[in-house]
């Protein structure tokens, strides 16, 4: 761990007087406060605090900060809106709206947005954050998964993480929910349906939720509950569990010059990161504010207020809840009658079945393939997406797989967008559904292979400069440059992973191997995990490669020297062969040794 | 008298007979252009004949000689003027290609053909008429009421903001951004494609005006929380999230990530 600031510089400012008044009077202050709080130690400790530095380390942040906009806009929503149904009859300046009965919790959402002084602007920086928030949680995932920063020691904060996502999208939804506008109540019939549709269970659970038929009286007030106090709290204190594991278990880094999996190379908190990070919070403080003002977002006066009877064409949920409406739309029409009791595989399935395995397997994740591959190394070094093609294959697989989901929940938009048949579409998708994850996931590996020995070629000959020679019996040659440190350093950080061996059936005093399906199972497993990665090239090999290049690079050098041999102009690249030159680049070559 | 055969032969006088005649022709025109649809309900016996010619010229290959119907256009006995005047002057009839529906383009006869070809087909069959001046006339209607009638009968197709939806197979609830209180009223009684016939026993007159309110108020309406991206909804706001704000907060952190090395 390298730090740069040192600790005795922050706490005895008098016994090392300076001449910047700034310097003595910050001292004093850090003085003052360390004789009441005892906080020298710790802060000239944890100040200097080194992380490293990489554009997709900043994704976690975008959460954060958006998260804080939340917090804050939240805040100013929660002195003006009312979690009541009672019904109201609204004379607000609407026009569209006025004398219509509504619930007080859309007549105080319209106030929001036409009475109170800059309340538009900030319900819809609200929302915007919102959404802005859980697309920087999946992104920062991606990051994550793509990266294996989630290996040891770090799984327990990826669950954390996995948490923290399912949380984000509670509290996107019960925040959706809030304004009982024609939208957001035909949401909340969905989730009614959604929780019906578990066996045995369903019916009571949904007069649980929404204590009795829907929409009840009583569900807007929970959910604000929900909403404003429980679901918040929650994120809040398992940010900070987040951090402060980031905090001690240090940040990952990409390989590079110097760095290994026992160092962190980087700038100290105080003064680098203190001022990106500011800087950072101000800037997407800024875009969201900006957007704010800017572009309308859930205009709720349009959409009227929520009665059961009635739907708009269009009805969609904000984006994060998007895949789970195309899961339900893309599900055929399935029913079974068990006992006399149906059970609706089509809500079943895609509501319940289908996001419980994708976030289960996503919390589960990092143990998987441990175990799959036999790794229980610690690594605080990154992996590059290429050099782990099989992880990089199921990310992307995952996400198309999303994807498709995704564009499902919008199939009615995209029919009369592109003049499509919402049928057409909808079957087109079911069908990739199945087939494209699966052929994302070739694909993906493949390019991640390509890249691996795209990789041990430059390792072994160098990159290829672009310049092409011609020798003097006619060859042409293409000269290969040694690399650089930094891209050298890069692709040696790739580690190579033996596959785990097959298990005996039984060892050589014939007692049988009891755990022998488990271990074969770990052993095929961990064999299509790492058998196709292209080994990093032996120092042997490397060596010889070096001096091919060397050699291709000495052929080209006497190019350059044409001038001090007989002052005629020689372009780069250009001729070698020259009028009066019987040398050949060898005798060249051997005469300068 | 003597001030005018005085002056009869002034040279000026030919000019003024001149101006007065175009102006009373012009103004006379408008009047009576104005005044069509309460006109083209009756329908006189030459506007009947123009109209049998429009059609069959041009509508008959698939609706029949007799507006009977073939195999490839619906019967246009009962339709009515109004559902003529509704497919034709949205440019809906004819039809430019097959397809899952009718769509609306530029119409191709103009103002006085229509009336004559609504007549011809009203004069086979009594059908919903073209709607008087004074069933469109929607001042004074209540807005909010209107709202609430079109949420219940028409944003299950027509989407809450009137941006239509999409129906099966290919077919689809249009946008009534552009629609005239006249399309409007006409494709309520008459139904057109795929959309239920409201007629005036089970929605009032004054209810379709107040609907007619309520939709002008939307084509109208401004977006008091800045660009509207096309009032579609959570999809649009999803795209405009990530394509432009999410992409904006990237290429900040790219930029504060190149900075330091």
């Amino acid at each position: 761990m390298t730090t740069t600031v040192n600790t005795n510089s922050l706490g005895d400012a008098e016994t090392t007087p300076k001449d910047d008044p700034l310097e003595i009077a910050g001292g004093a202050t850090a003085k003052y406060v360390d004789q009441r709080l005892g906080s020298n130690r710790f802060l000239g400790r944890n100040l200097g605090k080194v992380f490293p530095d990489h554009w997709s380390f900043m994704l976690g942040e975008i959460a954060l900060y958006s998260f804080i906009v939340v917090l804050l806009t939240g805040t100013y929503l929660t002195l003006f809106y009312k979690p009541s149904m009672v019904e109201v009859l609204y004379d607000g300046s609407y026009v569209p709206l006025k004398g219509v009965m509504m619930s007080e919790a859309y007549a105080s959402t319209l106030d929001i947005s036409f009475e109170v002084r800059g309340g538009l602007l900030i319900r819809q920086m609200h929302h915007w954050s919102a959404l802005i928030f859980v697309a920087a949680i999946a992104v920062h995932m991606f990051r994550v998964f793509f990266t294996g920063a989630f290996r040891k020691p770090r799984e327990f904060n990826w669950i954390v993480g996995v948490a923290l996502t399912a949380l984000a999208l509670g509290a996107g939804f019960t925040g959706y929910s809030l304004p009982d506008d024609l939208l957001s109540g035909t949401g909340l019939q969905i989730i009614r349906g959604i929780l019906q549709s578990i066996p045995l269970v369903g019916t009571w659970a949904a007069f649980l939720v929404f204590g009795g038929e829907f929409p009840g009286t009583d569900i807007i007030s929970r959910l604000y509950a929900a909403h404003i106090l429980l679901i918040p709290g929650i994120i809040l204190a398992l940010i900070t569990v987040h951090l402060m594991m980031v905090w001690t278990q240090k940040h990952t880094q990409f390989p590079g010059p110097g760095r290994t999996n026992d160092n962190v190379v980087g700038y100290p908190l105080l003064p680098v990161y203190m001022a990106k990070a500011g800087g950072f919070f101000f800037i997407v403080f800024g875009i969201i504010a900006l957007i704010g003002g800017l572009v309308t977002v859930n205009p709720i006066w349009i959409f009227g207020p929520y009665t059961p009877d009635q739907v708009s064409a269009g009805t969609q949920p904000d984006w994060y809840i998007g895949w789970l409406d195309g899961a339900l739309r893309l599900m055929p029409n399935i029913e079974t009658v068990l006992f006399g009791f149906t059970i609706s595989w089509n809500v079943l399935v895609p509501s319940v079945i289908i996001p419980g395995i994708l976030f289960t397997g996503l919390a589960l994740y990092p143990f998987l393939e441990a175990w799959a591959t036999g790794d229980k190394r610690e690594h605080n070094l990154l992996d590059r997406p290429r050099n782990a093609p099989v992880r990089t294959g199921i990310g992307v697989m995952a996400i198309v797989f999303y994807g498709i989901l995704w564009i499902g929940g919008g199939n009615d938009i995209v029919a009369t967008t592109f003049n499509m048949s919402i049928n057409a579409i909808s079957w087109t998708l079911r069908v990739l559904l199945i087939v494209a994850p699966p052929l994302a996931f070739i694909i993906t590996k493949r390019i991640c292979l390509g890249l691996q020995r795209k990789d041990r070629d430059k390792l072994l000959h160098g990159y290829e400069s672009g310049r092409v020679l011609r020798l003097p019996h006619g060859e042409f040659i293409e000269v290969h440059q040694p690399l650089n440190y930094k891209e050298l350093a890069v692709i040696q950080g790739k580690e190579d992973i033996a596959v785990l061996p097959a298990p005996e059936k039984a060892d050589a005093d014939g007692v049988k191997n009891k755990l022998y399906p488990i271990h074969n199972l770990q052993h095929k497993l961990s064999s299509f995990f790492l058998r196709d990665n292209v080994q990093k090239p032996s120092k042997a090999e490397i060596e010889a490669g070096q001096a091919h290049v060397a050699h291709t690079s000495e052929l080209e050098a006497p190019l350059h020297d044409y001038e001090e041999l007989d002052q005629d102009p020689v372009g780069h690249g250009g001729v070698l062969h020259h009028p009066g030159m019987a040398m050949t680049n060898q005798e060249q070559i051997d005469q300068r040794h | 008298m003597k001030f005018l055969s005085a002056r009869r032969r002034n040279p000026l006088v030919a000019l003024f007979l001149l101006v007065a005649a175009l102006g009373m022709t012009g103004v006379g025109y408008s009047v009576i252009s104005s005044a069509k649809p309460a006109e083209a309900a009756m329908g006189s016996q030459t506007q009947v004949e123009d109209g049998k010619k429009l059609y069959l010229e041009g509508c008959s290959s698939c609706h029949g000689l007799d507006a009977q119907g073939t195999m490839n256009g619906p019967t246009l006995l009962g339709v009515g003027a109004a559902s003529v005047h509704f497919q034709v002057a949205t440019g809906r009839m004819p039809l430019a290609a097959p397809g899952a529906q009718a769509v609306a383009k530029d119409p191709i006869y103009d103002v006085e053909q229509i009336a004559a070809m609504s007549a011809y087909i009203a004069s086979l069959a009594p059908g919903p008429a073209i709607p008087t001046a004074e069933d469109l006339s929607y001042e004074g209607a209540d807005q909010a009421k209107g709202g609430e009638l079109f949420r219940i009968n028409c944003a299950q197709c027509h989407q809450a903001a009137g941006q239509g939806g999409a129906l099966t197979q290919g077919k689809y609830a249009p946008s009534l951004m552009e629609a005239t209180p006249q399309e409007i009223y006409e494709a309520m009684v008459t139904g057109p494609q795929s959309m239920p016939v409201f007629s005036n026993e089970t929605l009032p007159i004054e209810q379709k005006q107040e609907i007619t309110a309520y939709i002008m108020g939307l084509q109208e309406a401004p977006s008091p929380g800045g660009l509207s991206l096309g009032r579609l909804g959570p999809v649009v706001e999803g795209l405009f999230m990530w394509v432009a704000v999410f992409a904006a907060l990237i290429a900040a952190a790219v930029w504060i990530g190149i900075k330091a090395r």
